[in-house]
């Protein structure tokens, strides 16, 4: 046997599967009729701060509001 | 207090490494499954001391197998955000695994399979709801309950057919200039879902 098991496309391409799957996830919402594809992309829209660390202080945090793009 | 230290230290040591031990002394299998077996030959090999108990006997027994074939499946079919079906009796439900469609009645022999993009129709009588899925897994149990997960699920009517025409066109085209292993991965999983919503709409 090569490996242990045919490995999928995107594996063999360094690609993890939730990545995969999160990618054909937005895919299907991209291709919805208008009022569900506003509902579904507003509702995986994701908003985080982060702040890097130096000398035990935290700095400037950066707030990202990014829609999910891959 | 020396029984009490092994007793101790077979607590955090973990099952396989009993066995692996057991198995010089004894001609046990390398994996006993019961508890039954593992607390037998230990009064043979140990019988001064109290057997340890091993994971199985923490975790919550599986429910049972009935003996008679149910007459419906259960199904759960749960998103991310929402929980679609919960606990819904039904009489078929096909899913699309990366194998082929998969039809799954009751009775059906315990499996997980991993779901590709494609439609999962519910079979309830004369009724038949089809979502369409971007991927996911479904658990078939030997109790004939279904757990059925999806990051993405849509009714096939909520779908665009002239987004996914130009979706497949626009992936197509990536996948011809595509360089990197990396974007061709992308652009290659971008024409099978654009090809599966097709299929999902003209099907």
């Amino acid at each position: 046997m090569a490996s242990n098991a045919a490995v999928p496309f995107w594996r063999a391409a360094g690609m993890t599967y939730i990545t995969y799957s999160n990618i054909c996830a937005n895919l299907v919402r991209n291709c919805l009729k208008e009022p569900y594809k506003t509902e579904a992309l507003a509702r995986e829209k994701v908003h985080f701060s982060i702040s890097k660390w130096t000398n035990g202080k935290p700095e400037k945090p950066t707030l990202r509001s990014d829609s999910p793009v891959e | 207090m020396f029984r009490q230290a092994s007793r101790l230290l077979a607590r955090t040591t973990t099952a396989t490494t009993w066995r692996r031990s057991r198995a010089f002394s004894t001609d046990l299998p390398a994996t006993p499954t019961e508890d039954s077996t593992f607390i037998e030959s230990w009064k043979k090999v140990i019988p001064n001391m109290d057997p340890p108990k091993t994971p199985s006997s923490f975790m919550t027994p599986r429910p049972a197998t009935p003996s008679s074939i149910p007459s419906k499946i259960t199904v759960n079919f749960v998103l991310p955000y929402a929980s679609e079906l919960s606990t819904k009796e039904v009489d078929m439900v096909i899913v699309p695994a990366t194998t082929g469609q998969m039809g799954v009645l009751p009775g059906h022999v315990p499996t997980i399979a991993e779901l590709k993009p494609g439609i999962l129709s519910v079979h309830e009588g004369n009724d038949v709801t089809k979502y369409f899925l971007s991927s996911g897994f479904a658990f078939i149990h030997a109790n004939s309950v279904a757990d059925i997960i999806a990051v993405e699920a849509v009714p096939l009517d909520r779908i665009d057919p002239a987004l996914v025409q130009k979706g497949l066109a626009e992936f197509t085209q990536r996948l011809g200039t595509a360089t990197s292993d990396l974007e061709k991965a992308e652009a290659q999983i971008g024409v099978d879902v654009h090809s599966a919503l097709n299929s999902a709409l003209t099907g």
